[in-house]
């Protein structure tokens, strides 16, 4: 008797085998969105840097209907980017209520963010 | 006692005939409390005696029999026929070599387990005479829920990781590797280091969660692996920001 091991092919199939797998690639694919958002930011100094016609300039490109879509799409991204990896932490820091620690900090960091950005 | 026809469709392989593997249907008539390996145990007995498939113990012990059912790594000892409709497919587990039919080359696998050492590292090897290695129930639950772990490799058939990058050293491998740095009695940590903290070791994870969601004996395998990134990164750093703590 001959052994002769047939090794299967590894197509991108198993993105559609199980919806966890789906999932898992839009977190995966969310960082995009977090990353390009980042990058606004920066340009956003940049133009801040250039003096206040090129900081105008940049808040008039900002209310463009494109910007602003691409503002909720990266929002809806960032939130279920933050989310999955909230519900995940328990998992990697076994400690009683981790997960809230970091829905709290998240909360906190936002109505700071809010507070120092003049929102009453 | 009711009996209705399962439709059975398994990949067949036979190296010395097949060129590459193929799907074969059986019609199967099942009992409700029959599970998938009571229908191949049909199949074997009664309609075809070449299907090759490995089980032992037919309750979820031995780790043995699993499969892919429906796409999903299973054991076919626990996964009951009542739960499906229609044609049930039944292939061998994703990401391994196929021996022949079900069978599948495990010898990767083997092979990675050995490198972590999973297996009792004591500080100072005790006589006989001097008893026991004594736990509290506390340190027991440390590393207890790892130690469930059987070697089904359903993990492996699910992680894409692996499946993608085959030197990645894998779920089950880096759990049992840490139900032993978790537990009292043992002092290898370092031992088993090397192959943990390597890129191939728990650095290639990308935390999918899809070996602790398949795992048949409830084992958190992801969560042993990110435990074990938190770990090699506090070393890292104790390393190079505070040499001096090092003996």
């Amino acid at each position: 008797m001959s052994r002769k091991p047939y090794a299967r092919e590894i197509s991108s199939e198993w993105i559609f085998r199980h919806p966890r797998y789906l999932r898992y690639m839009v977190r995966e694919f969310s960082c995009l969105f977090i990353g390009g958002y980042a990058l606004l930011m920066v340009v956003g100094l940049m133009r801040l840097s250039q003096g206040p016609a090129a900081w105008e300039g940049f808040l008039q490109a900002l209310q463009a209907p494109a910007s602003i879509a691409f503002h909720l799409v990266a929002l809806a991204f960032s939130i279920y980017h933050s989310v999955t990896w909230f519900n995940l932490t328990p998992k990697a820091i076994p400690l009683p209520f981790i997960s809230a620690a970091h829905y709290a900090g998240w909360a906190a960091l936002s109505i700071a963010l809010l507070w120092m950005a003049g929102v009453s | 006692m009711s009996e209705r026809m399962v439709e059975l469709e398994v990949l067949r392989y036979n190296p010395e005939t097949d060129q590459e593997p193929r799907f074969q249907r059986y019609s199967v008539p099942c009992r409700e409390e029959w599970v998938v390996l009571d229908a191949l145990n049909h199949v074997k007995e009664n309609l075809d005696a070449t299907l090759s498939y490995r089980w032992s113990c037919h309750m979820a012990v031995c780790g043995s029999c699993g499969m892919m059912i429906d796409r999903e790594p299973k054991l076919a000892c626990k996964t009951f026929l009542r739960d499906y409709q229609g044609v049930i497919r039944v292939e061998p587990l994703r990401h391994f070599p196929i021996e022949r039919d079900l069978v599948t080359v495990i010898d990767d696998f083997m092979a990675k387990l050995s490198r972590v050492k999973p297996y009792l590292i004591p500080k100072d090897e005790k006589a006989l005479e001097a008893g026991e290695y004594r736990q509290t129930p506390a340190q027991l639950k440390r590393f207890k829920q790892y130690s469930m772990c059987m070697n089904c490799m359903l993990c492996y058939a699910a992680c894409p990781e692996y499946g993608l990058l085959p030197e990645y050293i894998g779920p089950a491998a880096i759990a049992l590797a840490h139900r032993w740095n978790q537990d009292s009695r043992d002092a290898g940590r370092d031992e088993r280091q090397e192959a943990l903290a390597a890129k191939e070791g728990a650095w290639e994870c990308s935390f999918v969660g899809a070996c602790s969601e398949v795992c048949p004996e409830h084992v958190d395998p992801a969560g042993a692996i990110q435990q074990v990134k938190i770990r090699s990164t506090v070393d890292w750093y104790l390393e190079h920001l505070m040499p001096w703590l090092k003996k």
